[in-house]
């Protein structure tokens, strides 16, 4: 401590609102924000795939789009995952296994849901058709489109990036 | 061999279990009894004019109300080495919807049929396993029966509400930001 | 010494084991389950669970008019959603009885093909990632980008197409989509030879894949198999070649045939029919005439959709077809058609109203999966993994 006074205000600049940067490398920031900044910027999010939107996921993945280059790289089991797409139609035979999936995701997880039907049940309105994931699933981002097309699962993730990043406390209770 | 010379040979060989048939935009479907319907297949893919060795599809119709028949089991039928097809539709009335299953004829027939049951409740008798296939095993009801809704009656399927009950449930455990 | 052998055999006692596989599993393709009875390494018994992605089409579509159920097909095998469209408006077509203009059986051929192309890369990809070689997903996806920036430029979406319509397709290909659609088929060969470079004759793949999962001709035909999965047994039976339908009657092309019904030999027919789709779609741009894309025929077809948004009696006109459907007569059609998995057939009964009174999809994928207990058992956990890529099965078709 007793350094960074000796250098001197001078030294110090304020590189974004509660974040401080001493010449070389000594950064002093709260501890809401060094964690916000570990968990969105390594996402993993659960190789899940339901119905077509999970091909758009493919795809996003894959080679054109590449995910990687935003951290994000998925995981077979939820165990290491962060968060989850629900890609595609989710019927109710379905939901026993989403549901379990997600219970067996450590804390922090996220959810995003994908496409018309897992946000709303979309043009299936049947009988063997959970009419949106969100009624047994916290949902934290949804994505519009049938299927959305890779730009929006980008946008998609960028915006669950920005929520982590608005996040308080959320590391306190399990300290 | 032009299919209404199939229909004509069916008819026949099995005269009294031929109801009747129809050409309709160059399709023939001969409709059957159901009693016999696994000698009708085998003969037909026995025979060696005929050789109908491909079971293209089988699958249920509720005529419900339409015709004094409720049910009819449609088998489309293709020989690949002929180049023949012919539709065999087999009614099965409401009071015992039960018909012989094709399996012993051909193996394909196995998850078509289970579907068959899943979706009608059409029972097939010699079905080595015929469990529901699509919906789950304690599900309630036979979808594409006529009189049934297509959202689904008001008794909710007990396992979604045991998702739905678990996710109540759960609720307070979640993070809150 | 036998008492040794005795206590040791107490000790390590072995018995069956019970794997549920899936339906969250990046191997099966979707939602499917499997569970299986482990003797060590062999499968003694499996068990195919399907229908966790049920969401009752086939009911949906007896309550929609013909037009409004077409985006329903889209989304049975959302790889290849054009093939899809294609097989469904020629069932419709063959049940009103109407024939669509020329050009447009050869534009549907065009866009089938480029679905074919899709699917199958999605298939090899995934195929051989499954068995462990990452580089070809990742260069087969690169180019499958391609075809669907193709698809987007031609009807607006990526994957659920909806393009085809009763009677033609929605609206004329443009010369710009023509000469990138050309210059794509012109280089494919090559990206081909790249994919076959890094597989065919890779030995670990032919290690996992030779002889794995072989079923022979009769048993294939009994067991009612179609497409790439029946043709890798020695059967030659292809729907565009046995009822041809479109513009496949016009065009010069080959079934590639196995001989062995193993692994290996069905990704030889995929990757060879591959090269014919190309070669398809190449004859047709080349002779695609010129002509109206929509058949004439006012009562049964949807009207242009610029003059739907110009004129009254257009816009009425398609209301009352979208929510009331034509008036067709009584009867019943099945068509097959020859989509990637195999054939698609849709069997329609009509009795007279604008909705289908049945509609009824016989989805390859769905006899594809019942097969996979004759193929795995016996056989080994991992190659459990090749039968079920082998196959291509998509669950959407499967559980519809």
């Amino acid at each position: 401590m007793g350094l960074i006074t000796e250098v001197g205000s001078a030294a110090l600049v304020e590189v974004e609102e509660g974040t401080k940067i001493i010449s070389p490398n000594i950064i002093i920031t709260s501890f809401d924000k060094l964690i916000n900044w570990g968990r969105r910027s390594s996402l993993w999010p659960m190789t899940f795939g339901l119905a077509c939107c999970a091909i758009e996921m493919m795809a996003t993945y894959a080679s054109h789009n590449d995910l990687d280059r935003m951290g994000i790289i998925p995981r077979g089991s939820p165990r290491q995952s962060d968060f989850m797409f629900i890609a595609g139609t989710v019927t109710k035979k379905m939901s026993q296994v989403v549901r379990r999936v997600y219970d067996q995701m450590p804390e922090p997880r996220y959810v995003i849901s994908v496409g018309s039907c897992a946000n709303s049940g979309g043009i299936f309105n049947t009988y063997s058709t959970v009419q949106g994931c969100d009624t047994f699933l916290p949902v934290d981002v949804y994505i519009p489109g049938c299927p959305p097309r890779p730009e929006a699962f980008i946008e998609g993730i960028i915006r669950l990036q920005e929520k982590i990043k608005a996040e308080h406390f959320h590391w306190s209770r399990w300290r | 061999m032009e299919a209404l010379q199939i229909a004509e040979k069916i008819k026949e060989k099995f005269p009294e279990e031929t109801l009747d048939f129809r050409e309709f935009r160059g399709q023939v479907s001969v409709t059957l009894k159901k009693g016999r319907i696994l000698d009708i297949c085998r003969y037909l893919h026995d025979d060696p004019d005929l050789f109908l060795d491909y079971l293209v599809d089988v699958c249920g119709c509720d005529y419900l109300g339409k015709k004094d028949v409720r049910f009819e089991v449609i088998y489309h039928l293709y020989s690949i080495r002929h180049r023949h097809a012919i539709r065999l539709k087999a009614e099965v009335p409401d009071s015992d919807p039960s018909i012989d299953s094709v399996m012993p004829v051909w193996v394909g027939a196995n998850w078509h049929e289970r579907e068959c049951y899943d979706l009608f409740g059409i029972v097939f008798k010699g079905h080595p396993d015929l469990r529901r296939i699509l919906l789950p095993e304690d599900w309630e009801g036979h979808p594409l029966r006529k009189d049934y809704p297509v959202k689904g009656p008001e008794k909710e399927w007990p396992g979604f509400l045991e998702v739905l009950d678990k996710a109540k449930r759960y609720r307070e455990f979640e993070w809150h930001g | 010494m036998d008492k040794e052998m005795e206590e040791i055999e107490r000790t390590f006692e072995t018995k069956e084991l019970t794997v549920s596989l899936g339906p969250q599993h990046p191997a099966t393709h979707g939602v499917l389950r499997l569970v299986l009875h482990l003797d060590g390494e062999t499968v003694v018994k499996c068990t195919p669970y399907v229908g966790y992605l049920h969401r009752g089409v086939e009911k949906l579509g007896e309550n929609r008019t013909y037009f409004a159920a077409l985006p329903l097909s889209d989304r049975l095998d959302y790889i290849s959603s054009m093939n899809n469209n294609v097989g469904y408006v020629n069932a419709v077509e063959k049940l009103f009885g109407i024939e669509a203009p020329e050009r447009a059986r050869y534009i549907r051929t065009i866009v089938a093909e480029m679905g074919r192309i899709s699917s199958h890369i999605i298939w090899l990809g995934t195929h051989v990632l499954d068995i462990g070689a990452t580089t070809p997903f990742l260069h087969a996806m690169a180019q499958r980008e391609r075809l669907l920036d193709l698809f987007e430029e031609l009807c607006g979406a990526r994957l659920t197409v909806s393009y085809p319509r009763v009677g033609g397709v929605r609206n004329d290909i443009s010369q710009e989509f023509l000469d990138d659609l050309y210059q794509f088929v012109l280089e494919f060969p090559s990206h081909m030879d790249d994919y076959e470079t890094l597989v065919t004759e890779n030995r670990i793949w032919k290690d996992r894949t030779v002889g794995i999962g072989v079923i022979s001709a009769e048993e294939a035909v009994n067991w009612g198999l179609t497409g790439g999965t029946l043709r890798g047994s020695g059967v030659d039976y292809d729907v565009r070649k046995y009822f041809p339908y479109d513009a496949y009657d016009k065009v010069d092309f080959e079934v590639p045939v196995g001989r062995n019904g193993d692994c290996y030999d069905r990704y030889l027919v995929r990757v060879g029919e591959m090269r014919q789709a190309n070669r398809i779609m190449k004859q047709c741009i080349e002779n695609l005439p010129a002509g109206p894309v929509m058949s004439d025929a006012p009562k049964l077809t949807l009207p242009p959709k610029d003059l739907v948004l110009k004129d009254m009696e257009h816009l009425i006109h398609q209301f009352i077809l979208i929510t009331k459907g034509p008036t067709i007569p009584e009867g019943e059609v099945y068509v097959g058609t020859e989509v990637p998995k195999g054939e698609l057939g849709f069997y329609f009964v009509s009795d007279g109203t604008g909705k289908p009174y049945r509609m009824r999809v016989r989805a390859p994928s769905f006899v594809h999966a019942s097969v996979l207990p004759r193929l795995s058992e016996g056989g080994l956990i991992a190659d459990v993994i090749a039968n079920i890529g082998t196959i291509d099965i998509v669950l959407g078709e499967c559980d519809r």
